[in-house]
């Protein structure tokens, strides 16, 4: 208990530590295939595998009109209670915009 | 380890696992294994209109790498106890060896 409490507070020596302070925190996570996650950190490892709650997915996707050729920008979203997210497809991982 | 531990903990209950060719698969967690490779029982493909190859499989084993996310029983997870074991993790990452 004690000893990782003080270590919390200071110790940012590697990356990983960054999003080890955003634990029960709302988080941004960018994955392949133009994935977007925003949802609780629970739980992560080295590999970035992580269980997220309250989770928000948002999934651009781009259609081509045949006839036109024109591109047309979709936006998917989908909610999930409780999620574990397989790390290697993420691409990064940042607290959300306050905005 | 801390996620092969979590999901042995699930072992018996129904979770969806969506691969990364986009198909999703429902069923009761019957084994995981270090790589996080899943054995589903009663399976049942949640788009079966799109994916219908699958109608008379009723178990599988999912290799680990080709999942994308696993959507859980919130009510079966222990988010305290989930970040507790995350915070460790990161804490003794000697004890278990980092991989």
């Amino acid at each position: 208990m004690d000893d990782h409490a003080p270590l919390e507070s200071t110790g940012i020596e590697e990356p990983l530590d960054l999003v080890r302070l955003s634990l029960d925190e709302r988080i941004y996570v960018k994955l392949r295939g133009d994935r977007e996650l925003r949802g609780r950190l629970h739980a992560y490892d080295g590999h970035l595998n992580m269980v997220l709650g309250d989770v928000e997915e948002t999934i651009t996707v781009v259609d081509v009109n045949e006839e036109t050729m024109e591109e047309v920008i979709r936006i998917v979203k989908r909610n999930c209670e409780m999620l574990f997210v397989r790390g290697d497809g993420v691409i990064l991982v940042s607290p959300p915009s306050r905005a | 380890m801390l996620f092969y531990s979590f999901f042995k903990t699930l072992v018996g209950q129904p979770v969806t696992v969506e691969l990364k060719n986009d198909l999703a698969i429902t069923g009761v967690l019957v084994s995981v294994d270090q790589f996080l490779n899943i054995k589903l029982d009663n399976i049942k493909v949640v788009d079966e209109e799109r994916y219908p190859h699958m109608l008379a499989v009723k178990n599988c084993f999912i290799r680990g790498s080709v999942v994308r996310y696993v959507q859980l029983p919130a009510p079966s997870v222990d988010m305290a106890l989930l970040q507790d074991a995350a915070r460790r993790e990161r804490q003794q990452p000697a004890a278990g060896g980092r991989k």
